[in-house]
């Protein structure tokens, strides 16, 4: 089953994010589009040039943007605002908190950049706490797509949903494996394969890394099965009680603290509703450095190797 | 409506938030009784709305509280201006109220469109729904109030920036400029310095109201503002008043920003204000 995704291509999710505006654009004439002077890095190039009356560049003031999004809404506009996911989030907390979420505004929260894959910028810009931030928060939807296409999708599927979302991309360039014209289902998760021995859920770059770690495990004879958590709330707990009860145990995958992410979203589900031995693969509470994005992966234990041996150490203790 | 008329409804509303502050025994009634003239003349002669309330408020003007602890003073005005029951004063912070302790849309309250409290917000929120109006093509007014106190927080001044920059001359902001707050007069707390000259150099068109509650100067004022609409730049008005106003033991006094009258000092305090619309 995992034969059928091949790496056609390497692209970043952020330019699928940027393809997708502009067609929401072109489809919506509600649509607005804010940055805070970051407009190139979320590939909003495109939008800008089609549709300049519906852009508005706050400069680098996140808050400001922040409340000026809730404000859009009330007349019904539907607006995207966009930055780097560390300053879409921690930096923002509170304005999201009392005007997007609280008030309950038809707010898009586009944050690229999330991660330690952003590289070189170091860990200042290497927000790992931001899917935790989100989805602690009442009435917001979380959605982390793994890859070009599955963010183009994910974007024009959060434009249908009425209600604020956090949507996390990021910056580099990596396989794009999902197929083009896919559905997205926000709150439902795909099975990417079926297994017997292991649940493996992932989210983000992290997917296509699963991707590699169950097929190096098949030809090792262990079973996987694959779940891509592109929603990370509402969590799609079916598909992780139904997986789980069939093998036994799970393994999650993020690029995110250890605390609060995808990870600990199924182990609270998995010690409410099916206990079974669960291990994370994640950052362990820490910051990230510079580096490369490979580099800073392997470094931080959030690789391919790292996956493999997680789901040994789970199989080792069912 | 006379000016006399509207005092009266003044009067009103400040037994009202003294009331309500005082059933609750919690709330803030200093800057909910400085600011009754600006929310009457507001909602009784100046702002053009409809009911019943709608969210998006198309076709018609809207407004933003920002320093969200006065809603005493616009939940008495919001309800005796019929967005809902009068009754429901009583029910000022108390439990399963939609009267929360700072203004929400989660419990559906008509006449509130955003979550106020955690101070700095509003502005920014406001200049988003006067953009929206602008791609409405809305020639409707956004208002909003401010506290002077609250102006400490920076977001104020990343949308003031962002207010002139994006020309939103459908935009009036009223400043509530009594020169407390929580901890004391603001040229101790946080000096201000010459908001008049800070707002200027924002880009704002800059309206003084030194008599910010004398009821002929605010209305006469908040009117005034209308006219410099539509002409490019965002307007704030400089409202000078008096935190605790109509109170003689009150009036100007800071300790009063937080803090409920006790049995007593609610009585001294409606023997001085005329019960003129019938209490809650």
């Amino acid at each position: 089953m995992l034969d059928q995704y091949q790496m056609y291509e390497k692209k970043d999710t952020r330019s699928g994010f940027g393809a997708a505006i502009a067609e929401l654009g072109a489809e919506n004439e509600k649509v607005i589009v804010l940055t805070a002077d970051l407009a190139g890095s979320l590939k909003l190039n495109d939008f800008i040039a089609r549709f300049p009356d519906r852009f508005y560049d706050c400069g680098i003031a996140e808050a400001n943007m922040v409340g000026i999004a809730a404000g859009m809404t009330i007349g019904g506009m539907l607006p995207f605002a966009t930055s780097f996911a560390n300053f879409l989030t921690g930096r923002v907390y509170d304005q999201i908190r009392q005007s997007i979420a609280y008030s309950g505004k038809n707010v898009k929260l586009c944050a690229s950049h999330a991660g330690l894959t952003l590289g070189e910028d170091g860990a200042t810009h290497q927000i790992l706490e931001d899917i935790g931030m989100m989805r602690m928060l009442p009435n917001m939807t979380v959605v982390v797509p793994c890859d070009y296409n599955q963010t183009r999708a994910a974007t024009r599927a959060i434009a249908r949903t009425e209600g604020p979302v956090y949507l996390r991309f990021g910056r580099p360039k990596v396989p794009n494996f999902t197929k083009p014209d896919q559905a997205f289902v926000i709150g439902k998760a795909e099975f990417l394969s079926h297994g017997e021995d292991v649940t493996l859920v992932a989210c983000g770059h992290m997917v296509y890394k699963s991707i590699e770690a169950a097929r190096l495990l098949a030809s090792e004879g262990i079973s996987v099965e694959l779940i891509n958590m592109a929603t990370i709330k509402p969590l799609d707990e079916k598909a992780v009680i139904d997986s789980v009860s069939k093998t036994g145990s799970v393994v999650t995958a993020e690029e995110h603290q250890i605390n609060g992410g995808l990870g600990d979203a199924v182990a609270a589900v998995i010690a409410r509703e099916h206990p079974a031995p669960m291990e994370m693969v994640a950052v362990h509470d820490r910051f990230g450095e510079s580096g490369k994005p490979d580099e800073l992966m392997r470094k931080y234990h959030i690789d391919t190797p790292d996956i493999v041996r997680a789901v040994k150490k789970v199989l080792a203790r069912k | 409506m006379e000016i006399r008329e509207l005092e009266k409804i003044a009067s009103q509303v400040r037994r009202d938030i003294l009331r309500m502050v005082h059933g609750a025994q919690s709330g803030h009634p200093g800057g909910a009784l400085g600011t009754a003239e600006y929310f009457v003349a507001l909602y009784w002669e100046v702002m053009n709305y409809s009911l019943p309330f709608d969210m998006d408020g198309i076709g018609e003007d809207l407004f933003f509280l920002s320093n969200g602890h006065i809603c005493a003073a616009w939940y008495s005005v919001l309800a005796r201006s019929g967005f809902f029951p009068t009754e429901e004063l009583a029910t000022f912070r108390r439990l399963n109220s939609r009267l929360q302790g700072h203004p929400t849309t989660a419990e559906h309250l008509p006449g509130i469109r955003v979550a106020s409290g955690s101070l700095g917000q509003g502005l920014s929120v406001a200049v988003g729904a006067a953009i929206s109006k602008k791609q409405n093509k809305d020639r409707h007014i956004v208002y909003s109030l401010h506290g002077d106190g609250e102006l400490d927080e920076g977001q104020n001044w990343e949308a003031a920036m962002s207010a002139a920059h994006f020309k939103m001359d459908n935009l009036i902001a009223t400043i509530d400029y009594n020169r407390v707050q929580i901890d004391g007069p603001i040229e101790k707390v946080m000096d201000l310095g010459d908001l008049w000259a800070k707002f200027h150099a924002f880009g704002w068109d800059v309206i003084s109201l030194p008599e910010g509650n004398n009821m002929e100067a605010v209305t006469e004022t908040l009117k005034e503002a209308k006219t410099h609409t539509g002409k490019g730049k965002p307007v704030v008005i400089i409202m000078q008043t008096e935190m605790g106003f109509g109170v003689d033991f009150m009036t100007g006094d800071y300790r009063w920003h937080g803090v409920p009258p006790d049995d007593e000092q609610l009585a001294r305090a409606l023997a001085q204000i005329p019960e003129t619309l019938g209490d809650y």
